[in-house]
């Protein structure tokens, strides 16, 4: 069973390590710390064409400190958990705090912005399993996947991966927090072969419940169609069309807005969003919230890096920017409140048009809908957009043949502009819960 | 004079009380009678950095990273366990954990340990944390920022950072070597935000390798990397949008060399040639690239940032010939990839750390020099484009398809070089992309040292290069589609 045995004795044993560390900074002269400690422990199997390829046992743990004398910081961390390597820890931080320059807007957080109230998240839940059962699961998976089609003649393999972990945050304005929680999830990846084309896709699954993963038939056979049906692909001419963005790349588009409203960016002026509160970025349509409480969440957490509450909260509504995302640096540097994430964006949802997927690709007519991208084009201070794609040409409404090999580019502030529709069939396997989109213009280049 | 072996004994064996004998108690849980291979990986490693932005020092920070990782691998079946505890209970634990990969008792054992060396070292052992005082290393990065900020009015923002490593590791197998090695790695980078009327654009440069941070303060890198970072910045401000369609593109020297990393370089790693997942599976002796084209993996540069004496799992590291005269000759191996393929580790077996279990990665990977000079290669282009930096690429390398994305780069007209084009990614298809080459540069450079190579949510720091090159049809994502 993958659990963090006597979680709570060692949530204790923690509490009087945080303290002590936090005594230890103040008695070096620091006139505030905050310390981090985290433990996990985590199973994964990974099985290929039938037979147990790996069996691996994690254990992590870490210690991450911060200490500020007046405006000058330090940091360090260890994995070492003896009193020796916490010694050497708290004399590097300060060794370093002796170094950095003076900067006004350093220091914990603002005290009363503390969390003072933890709603249940209910992120903990053990999986009572082995590695016999992991692999038992794997191998399910990958023989589903196998056996699905005689085109599906490779495999590189598939997996269980499940993780428990206790994560304790403290800062010298006597502000402690404990999350524990946990994460599972099955993987498969298969290559399907056809002449002389050969492609490989995936499916996977994940969740904090064990009992709320998809199971081991249904990520087999996901994996086996989507490798099938790329075979063949080819290369397009190169045009202007709508594209298309399947939810797991969706997340993406709304993941770019994440970076370019972050503070960091902001306070930088690296960003194609700069300065964008108030703005209609989105068609009014676009409405994007931020809640970190939702239960099981993957995204959920009661307080941020700094042990600032979290808050439910509109980011963009009626396409307009409503708010940052901040951190307390970030935010004294634009003279704003922090806004609970210095840890970054919790549980994103955006809500839909009231269309279905097929609804949407019925929208779109012809054009681009991309499954997969690669590489990494996307300029963040321009907003600048250009990437490796593939996916399926769609005609009137019908998928006509699949392509790769061919690049979508624009620019993100039309891209976002560009949106005409949003589908309904959410991918809820991350923080960023979206359905496909929809963009009614960009630039694919190929042959 | 004291050896790799002497720093691994005092860091890891020392400290516990630890000693050889204890090490065969840890093999003989580990072995059985259907071990193919076996190893213990100890690390101990220290890093330092320190950020830059906005004049001042905002970040320094300091870590320790130590542990063991335990592997047994019986054929194709890897078992595994690590501890950022060194201890003997840890050890005998994760020992236990990572034999369950088979079902045989416990049988064999090692009944005495051979150190062995490298025949060469490639870097000092050194520790570069300590190689520049803390004034002289906040000193580098407001250089940084004086040059940069003095370079050009337009400049907005400079952020500059500066990293070292000290690694020591050490290697025990089931066949009784014990190999250390200790493992300098230092970095600068610089990058910079420019502004001119409501335009915005950034750019980076920097270097590194495995050596002391002197380099960057003898070298003058400071001022390099500064002006480098604030001409291609400078550069972008001025670019128009770039073309989308197939057409002629010149690569310049030296860092675009990312096209092998991505176009061919992972797909001739052994685990996935073993598996036939490659698009290059099955493919040794034919022709892959064009004629004059050799392609190597070389780990033994003196000091280069891909560079080991030996890869960790103990094997030294060699140069392997990927590619002689544009026919594929070989692949490169970890151990247990080479034993499932009947042949010998290439000396490729990293792995990013103690808690990771070793793969084929690359080390440096370059082309070697053609014969043209590269005014003579962008004169023999009527039309295309020259791209002289890339910010990095990706693989799927099961259908051979790569990008990888321009930094910098002009149009191509009438042999001239003419305006500079923004950001594009382009796109090809690796096992026939080198087909396309049809002149070689004389000018092979290696990049400065900054590459990371991700490979299943490991990193890995390697090396790139290559002369220009001119490619006759490569697909360019822009958005000017006239």
């Amino acid at each position: 069973m993958i659990e963090l045995e006597k979680r709570f004795d060692i949530a204790t044993e923690f509490q009087a390590m945080a303290e002590r560390m936090l005594e230890a900074a103040k008695a070096r002269g620091a006139t505030a710390a905050e310390v981090d400690i985290d433990k996990s422990t985590g199973l994964s199997v990974e099985v290929r064409m039938g037979t147990v390829d790996k069996l691996q046992y994690h254990r992590d743990q870490g210690i991450n400190l911060t200490v500020y004398f007046g405006h000058r910081k330090g940091f360090a961390s260890t994995g070492d958990f003896s009193s020796q390597a916490l010694e050497d820890t708290l004399d590097a931080a300060c060794r370093i705090a002796r170094y950095t320059s003076e900067d006004e807007f350093n220091g914990l957080a603002d005290p009363e912005r503390m969390a003072t109230e933890f709603p249940k998240l209910d992120l903990y839940h053990p999986w009572e399993l082995d590695a016999e059962m992991a692999i038992e699961m794997a191998l399910q998976a990958e023989s589903v996947a196998r056996e699905h089609d005689s085109r599906i003649t490779n495999s590189e393999g598939a997996g269980v991966d499940s993780h428990a972990g206790l994560s304790l945050y403290a800062n010298s304005h006597d502000f402690m927090g404990i999350r524990h929680s946990t994460r599972h999830s099955l993987s498969c990846a298969v290559v399907a072969q056809e002449g002389d084309s050969m492609q490989r896709d995936y499916w996977y699954t994940v969740s904090r419940v064990p009992g709320h993963l998809e199971s081991a038939d249904t990520v087999g056979a996901e994996a086996a169609q989507r490798a099938v049906r790329r075979l063949n692909a080819r290369s397009l001419s190169t045009r202007e069309a709508p594209v298309l963005f399947v939810p797991q790349l969706a997340r993406g588009l709304v993941g770019h807005l994440v970076g370019a409203i972050s503070g960091s960016a902001q306070y930088r002026k690296a960003s194609f969003l700069l300065d964008s509160i108030g703005q209609k970025v989105f068609p009014e349509f676009v409405h994007l919230r931020e809640d970190p409480y939702i239960r099981q969440g993957l995204g959920s957490r009661s307080y941020d890096s700094e042990g600032v509450a979290t808050q439910v909260r509109d980011i963009v509504k009626e396409g307009v920017i409503q708010g940052y995302f901040l951190g307390s640096y970030s935010a004294r540097k634009l003279g704003m409140p922090t806004t609970g994430n210095a840890s970054g964006s919790s549980n994103l949802l955006l809500a839909d048009t009231g269309v279905s997927f097929v609804d949407l690709i019925q929208q779109m007519g012809t054009g681009l809908m991309v499954t997969e991208l690669i590489g990494h084009g996307i300029n963040s201070i321009t907003g600048d957009y250009s990437r490796g794609a593939s996916g399926y040409w769609v005609e009137n409404g019908m998928i006509t043949h699949p392509v790769e090999e061919v690049t979508i580019a624009g620019n993100l502030r039309d891209m976002y502009q560009g949106i005409v529709g949003i589908a309904d069939d959410v991918d809820e396997r991350g923080s960023i819960r979206t359905g496909s989109i929809l963009i009614n213009k960009m630039t694919i280049a190929g042959q | 004079m004291k050896q790799a072996i002497d720093f691994a004994r005092e860091a890891f064996f020392a400290p516990a009380g630890l000693t050889e004998h204890n090490m065969e108690q840890v093999f003989s849980h580990l072995l059985n009678k259907d071990t193919t291979l076996a190893d213990l990986y100890f690390q101990s490693a220290r890093y330092e950095s320190w950020g830059l932005e906005e004049g001042i020092i905002k970040s320094g920070s300091y870590s320790i990273e130590q542990g063991v990782g335990v592997r047994s691998v019986c054929g194709e079946q890897t078992g595994f366990a690590y501890s950022g505890e060194i201890s003997l209970p840890a050890l005998l634990e994760s020992a236990k954990a990572a034999s369950a990969i088979s079902r045989a008792g416990q049988s064999g054992s090692v009944n005495a340990w051979k150190v062995t060396a490298p025949s060469r070292h490639l870097y000092g052992m050194d520790d570069p944390l300590d190689s520049l005082s803390e004034t002289d290393k906040i000193g580098f990065l407001q250089q940084i920022d004086s040059i940069a900020r003095a370079t050009s009015p337009y400049v907005q923002q400079v952020m500059a950072s500066m990293v070292a490593v000290h690694e020591i590791i050490l290697i025990m197998d089931e066949s009784g070597r014990m190999t250390a090695d200790v493992r300098p790695l230092v970095r600068a980078n610089v990058s910079v935000i420019v502004q001119r009327k409501g335009e915005t654009e950034s750019a980076t440069a920097g270097g590194g390798g495995r050596f002391n941070l002197d380099f960057f303060l003898n070298g003058d890198k400071a001022r390099e990397y500064a002006e480098d970072a604030v001409r291609k910045a400078l550069i972008n401000l001025d670019a128009s949008a770039a073309p989308a369609g197939s057409m002629t593109v010149v690569l310049g020297n030296g860092w675009p060399g990312v096209l092998l990393h991505e176009a061919i370089g992972h797909g001739l790693e052994g685990d996935f040639n073993r598996k036939g997942t490659s698009a290059f599976a099955g493919r040794i002796g034919e022709q892959v690239a064009a004629k004059g084209i050799t392609v190597v993996d070389d780990g033994t540069l003196e000091m280069r940032r891909g560079s080991l004496s030996v890869d960790d799992e103990g094997t030294e590291t060699q140069c392997t010939t990927l590619i002689e005269d544009g026919i594929l000759k070989g692949y490169m191996f970890d151990r247990q990839n080479a034993a499932l393929m009947g042949t010998n580790s290439t000396g490729n077996g990293r792995r990013q750390s103690y808690a990771h279990l070793p793969m084929p990665r690359m080390t440096n990977t370059y082309m070697r020099a053609g014969g043209h000079a590269a005014e003579e290669i962008i004169a023999s282009v009527d039309k295309g484009i020259y791209a002289a930096n890339f910010s990095g690429g990706q693989v799927d390398i099961t259908s051979g398809k790569f990008v990888f994305s321009a930094s910098e780069a002009y149009m191509i007209e009438n042999g001239k070089l003419g305006r500079p084009i923004k950001n594009a990614t382009l796109i090809g298809n690796g096992p026939d992309v080198l087909t396309r080459v049809s002149m070689i540069g004389n000018d092979l450079q290696l990049d400065t040292g900054i590459g990371v190579c991700g490979k299943d949510g490991q990193s890995v720091p390697v090396g790139v290069g290559q002369p220009t090159l001119r490619i006759d049809g490569l697909t360019v994502g822009g958005t000017a589609t006239a």
